[in-house]
C-alpha cells in the first residue's frame, strides 16, 4: 500500500520536544479529517513512544529521535518512532503492563497505553542498537461519525 | 505550568493546568508535594478541570502523590476528570488508590 502523504522529522531527545512532536504529527494527520477523539488517541500513544526514547533509549545522553508519519487513502495513520539508543533486552517483558526498568514515577504503562489507544503497535529492538515502535491508527473521520450519529 | 494550590482547613486542592506529560509533570509534582508536606491536610484533591492533555505521566503523578499522602495520613481525590482521562486512570487501576470523579455536567445551562 502506497501512502498518500508522508512526513519525516527528527528531534533531539529533550523532554521539551514531547509536546512539539504531538502537535506536529497531529497537525499533519489532520488531512484525514479525524475527530477530536481520534487525534487525542494518536497524541497520547505518540507521547508514550517519544517519552520512552527520552527516558529509556537515551537515558544518559541526548540522541536523535526519527518520526516517520504516513497517511493512507483508507484513513490509516502509521507513525514509526525510531531511536538509536540502548535497545530493549527483553521486548516481551517491556510490553508487560506495570513493568518498568526505571524507578521513580514512571508507571510502566507506556506500551499498555499505546495498545489501548491505537489499533496496532509493533516493537522491534536490538539491544545496544536501538528501537523502532510502529503505531497504527485507523481514522474514521468526522464525516463518518456525522453520518453514524 | 505549576498548579494553583487552594487551601481549606481540611484540604489542599491542586488545580492542574495545561498538558501533563513527562516534561511538565516534574514541576507539578514539586508544587503539590511542597503544599502537602507543609499543610499535611486530611484531604488532597487533584483537580483536572483545566487539563488539556495527559499521557501515562499523569498516572505516575497521581500514584506518587498517593504514596506521599498516605505517609502523611491524607486521602486523595482526583476530580473533574473527562471520560478519556477517567479511562486512562482506570487502565492503571488508580480507582483502588484514590476516589476518581468525572466532571459534573450542567443540564439546564
Amino acid at each position: 500500500m502506497t501512502p498518500l502523504n508522508e512526513m519525516r522529522m527528527t528531534v533531539d531527545s529533550r523532554s521539551v520536544n514531547e509536546s512539539y512532536v504531538r502537535v506536529a504529527v497531529s497537525a499533519f494527520a489532520a488531512q484525514l479529517d479525524p475527530t477530536v477523539e481520534e487525534i487525542s488517541d494518536l497524541k497520547t500513544a505518540l507521547s508514550e513512544a517519544v517519552t520512552n526514547c527520552i527516558v529509556h533509549a537515551y537515558a544518559d545522553r541526548v540522541g536523535r529521535i526519527n518520526i516517520h508519519t504516513q497517511l493512507f487513502e483508507t484513513g490509516l495513520v502509521r507513525v514509526r518512532i525510531r531511536d538509536r539508543g540502548c535497545g530493549i533486552p527483553d521486548v516481551k517483558q517491556a510490553l508487560e503492563p506495570l513493568w518498568s526498568s526505571v524507578g521513580g514515577e514512571r508507571a510502566g504503562l507506556g506500551f499498555a497505553v499505546m495498545e489501548s489507544f491505537c489499533d496496532k503497535v509493533r516493537v522491534r529492538s536490538t539491544y545496544g542498537r536501538g528501537t523502532s515502535v510502529t503505531l497504527e491508527k485507523q481514522i474514521q473521520g468526522r464525516e463518518h461519525n456525522k453520518s453514524a450519529a | 505550568m505549576p498548579p494553583d494550590i487552594i487551601l481549606t482547613p481540611i484540604s489542599v486542592t491542586a488545580l492542574l493546568r495545561g498538558e501533563i506529560d513527562h516534561h511538565s509533570a516534574s514541576g507539578m509534582r514539586k508544587a503539590i508535594d511542597d503544599a502537602l508536606n507543609k499543610h499535611k491536610p486530611p484531604l488532597l484533591r487533584l483537580d483536572f478541570s483545566q487539563v488539556t492533555f495527559i499521557d501515562s505521566s499523569a498516572i505516575g503523578l497521581v500514584m506518587g502523590r498517593y504514596r506521599l499522602a498516605r505517609e502523611l495520613g491524607s486521602r486523595v481525590q482526583v476530580v473533574n476528570l473527562n471520560e478519556r482521562y477517567y479511562r486512562l486512570m482506570r487502565l492503571a487501576g488508580l480507582e483502588k488508590l484514590a476516589r476518581l470523579t468525572l466532571k459534573e455536567q450542567r443540564l439546564n445551562a
